[in-house]
């Protein structure tokens, strides 16, 4: 190719027509109908929302005026807050969950009792001044003792979770990003992972340890909980590598760390955020079925699986004794389990 | 030269077989030149920007014969961290449509401010200025109070002007625009291609310009290359190529553009689909389609013949390009 290139003809003058082009952030065609925060907030239906909003941006001149105070960026999170906060599902498990942790860190705060405190003598006695859930088969007081056993529960559903979304993303985050080798290796761990049934395994692996603290449960957990996540992580970030931002940050320079950091977690996560929410109220449910086996958490630490437990051989003749600590074990699990369900709706845009 | 693809051959093993994306592509571009390389869907022209670019999928797909030289050196010999680094600062991609193209979790200025933390080491306060600025120069109105906004919040025609904007952020030699304006409007899309040849112009780019629409390629390309089955069918200087083409595909897609004259007239279309890679015909991949075709084109594969006579540095890959000039 000698040949210099010819300069392109220019059938028009390059003028400047790009003022006349509508302002367009109300148009975008996202697929999701925008909202203005203002707008939202006045809680009408769909169609009166849209028709104020339209209103709105006709009223709104052109230029720069269009991102307006009125009208803040928004995001998956930020709009996904939104949704929660209007929800009442979110609203009741949040409370729940917010008081559990309170109870959890200061249990002295609204029982002053000594959970480890008991006597004989009042054994299976029902209701009294000062002991509102009355006494178990050792005597001892069973509204202290639930209440000391939510911080057992509230911090084996925190670890695991946590210990179990960190190495299930990471691996899977990592395998579904490189592909090759070393997915297909994890890819048939996390198979030979789910085949171990939970309880089978917890019966096998605890046996053998003899600590009393809460960790060997935890990291049984996160030894039978990662491969779930693993799974959700890995898939979710196929997903999105595949989209097209990612090859074009690609083709725009970016390190493999910066997509996987930058474009592809804060895209891919929100499905593990949902499984991780939900799996939190299981794995509670866990430590209370893994301690009422006698291979969780054993005495002196106070939980709700070894009081019902030890209440099950009283239950014709002291239910209260099983009930309550069941009972505060089924709301925390259900509210785990509902604020779960609350973030999948707010952060799945199919569901809106 | 900025850019000489050589011979270059790609091939994507699924599971039906092989697939001969592209068999023998070369092309160059030259500062300043824009070269637009036209074609139907599936001839291979995306796959050879990817391929230049260095962003194929391998697998499955695989370059398995060629060169790639950008300024006389031989990108597919460049390890990918070097690749990597030529990528964004001196070669930038700009795809079809810019919503998806966008991260949309990240505020455009994030975006466009990553150019500049990334290859350039800028601060992020210094990197939102030259966002701003970037926006400044592609004309979205108030970009300094738009440059927190997310990619939903801009129009379509917006958005690909950021996309190019991202593209141009570190003023490379080579830009590579893949369909620019295929998911626009046809306002919006001049547009697009007035601040884009413009931008080219004063930043003396190479411009490679994959599209299939010949409207476009007609105002803005100084050279038109024609790919069909994954190879280029011929490739002229536009104006040369409008007036006679010298390859019956080449022919086929000229005179399939609706004219104003032609009304009332049945639309010509080139008959049959293009070929699959998976089975390419023996002899010129067109053949079952050409209307000239003989016995030796089912046999041959023509070579890229020397034009003469017909403007210059001009090539076709047709056995009979002497009387497809002449009509």
């Amino acid at each position: 190719m000698p040949e210099p290139p010819v300069p392109p003809e220019q059938p028009t003058p390059p003028q400047r027509p790009l003022r006349s082009m509508p302002p367009g952030p109300h148009l975008s065609g996202g697929g999701r109908a925008p909202e203005d925060g203002a707008i939202a907030a006045t809680g009408m239906g769909g169609a009166m929302d849209l028709a104020t909003e339209e209103g709105a941006s006709l009223g709104k001149p052109p230029g720069p005026d269009a991102g307006g105070p009125q009208d803040r960026p928004r995001s998956l999170w930020s709009d996904a807050w939104r949704d929660l906060r209007r929800n009442p599902v979110f609203i009741v498990s949040a409370l729940v969950i917010l008081f559990l942790v309170v109870i959890s860190l200061w249990p002295s705060a609204i029982a002053s009792g000594n959970p480890l405190k008991c006597d004989l003598a009042k054994s299976q006695e029902g209701s009294q001044p000062g002991h509102p859930f009355g006494f178990n088969g050792q005597g001892c007081d069973v509204y202290t003792r639930t209440v000391y056993g939510a911080r057992v529960s509230v911090t084996v559903g925190v670890c695991a979770t946590l210990g179990v979304s960190i190495l299930g993303s990471v691996l899977g985050g990592l395998a579904g990003f490189f592909g090759g080798v070393w997915d297909a290796i994890l890819s048939r761990i996390t198979d030979v992972f789910f085949a171990i049934p939970v309880v089978l395994g917890g019966l096998v692996l605890l046996s053998v340890v003899t600590s009393s603290t809460v960790w060997p449960v935890i990291g049984f957990m996160v030894l039978l909980g990662w491969p779930q996540i693993s799974r959700i992580a890995r898939g979710s970030v196929i997903t999105t590598r595949q989209h097209d931002y990612v090859q074009a940050a690609r083709a725009l320079g970016a390190s493999n760390s910066r997509m996987l950091l930058r474009h592809i977690t804060p895209n891919a996560i929100a499905p593990v955020i949902v499984v991780a929410t939900i799996a939190l109220g299981t794995y509670i449910s866990l430590e209370a079925t893994l301690s009422f086996l006698g291979v969780g958490l054993k005495p002196p630490t106070v939980s709700w699986g070894i009081d019902i437990s030890s209440a099950s051989q009283y239950i014709r003749t002291a239910p209260h004794a099983l009930l309550w600590p069941a009972g505060a074990l089924a709301v925390t699990v259900l509210a785990f389990i509902m604020l779960g369900d609350a973030v999948r709706d707010a952060l799945d845009p199919k569901l809106r | 030269m900025l850019l000489e693809v050589r011979d270059l051959h790609v091939e994507f093993r699924t599971r039906d077989g092989v697939a001969n994306a592209v068999n023998g592509v070369t092309y160059s571009v030259d500062e300043g030149e824009t070269l637009a390389v036209l074609g139907e869907s599936g001839s291979g022209k995306s796959v050879t920007a990817q391929a230049v670019m260095g962003i194929l999928d391998t697998p499955p797909g695989k370059i398995t014969a060629g060169e790639i030289l950008f300024r006389g050196q031989d990108l597919l010999k460049f390890k990918e961290e070097e690749r990597r680094k030529v990528r964004g600062a001196q070669m930038a991609m700009i795809f079809q449509d810019a919503l998806s193209s966008l991260n949309p979790v990240l505020s455009v200025g994030a975006q466009l401010g990553e150019m500049f933390t990334v290859h350039r080491g800028m601060s992020r306060k210094d990197a939102k200025a030259k966002a701003v600025e970037l926006m400044d120069r592609v004309r979205i109105p108030g970009a300094a109070s738009r440059v927190g906004d997310y990619p939903h919040q801009f129009s379509g025609g917006m958005r690909q002007r950021i996309m190019i904007a991202m593209a141009l952020a570190l003023e490379p030699a080579l830009i590579i625009a893949d369909e620019p304006t295929t998911a626009l409007d046809v306002t919006v899309q001049a547009q697009v291609m007035d601040l884009l040849a413009e931008l080219q112009r004063e930043l003396d780019m190479g411009l490679i310009l994959i599209t299939h629409d010949l409207g476009v390629v007609a105002d803005v390309a100084d050279r038109i290359a024609v790919m069909y089955a994954g190879r280029i069918v011929e490739s002229a200087q536009v104006h040369d190529i409008y007036k006679a083409p010298a390859h019956p595909y080449t022919k086929g897609l000229l005179e399939s553009i609706p004219r104003l004259d032609q009304k009332g007239k049945e639309l010509y279309a080139i008959k049959g689909l293009p070929p699959n890679l998976l089975h390419i015909p023996p002899g010129c991949a067109f053949n079952p389609r050409c209307p000239m075709a003989q016995d030796v084109c089912r046999t041959d594969v023509p070579p890229l013949y020397e034009v003469t006579g017909a403007g210059p540095d001009r090539r076709s890959a047709c056995h009979f390009w002497r009387e497809c000039l002449d009509g």
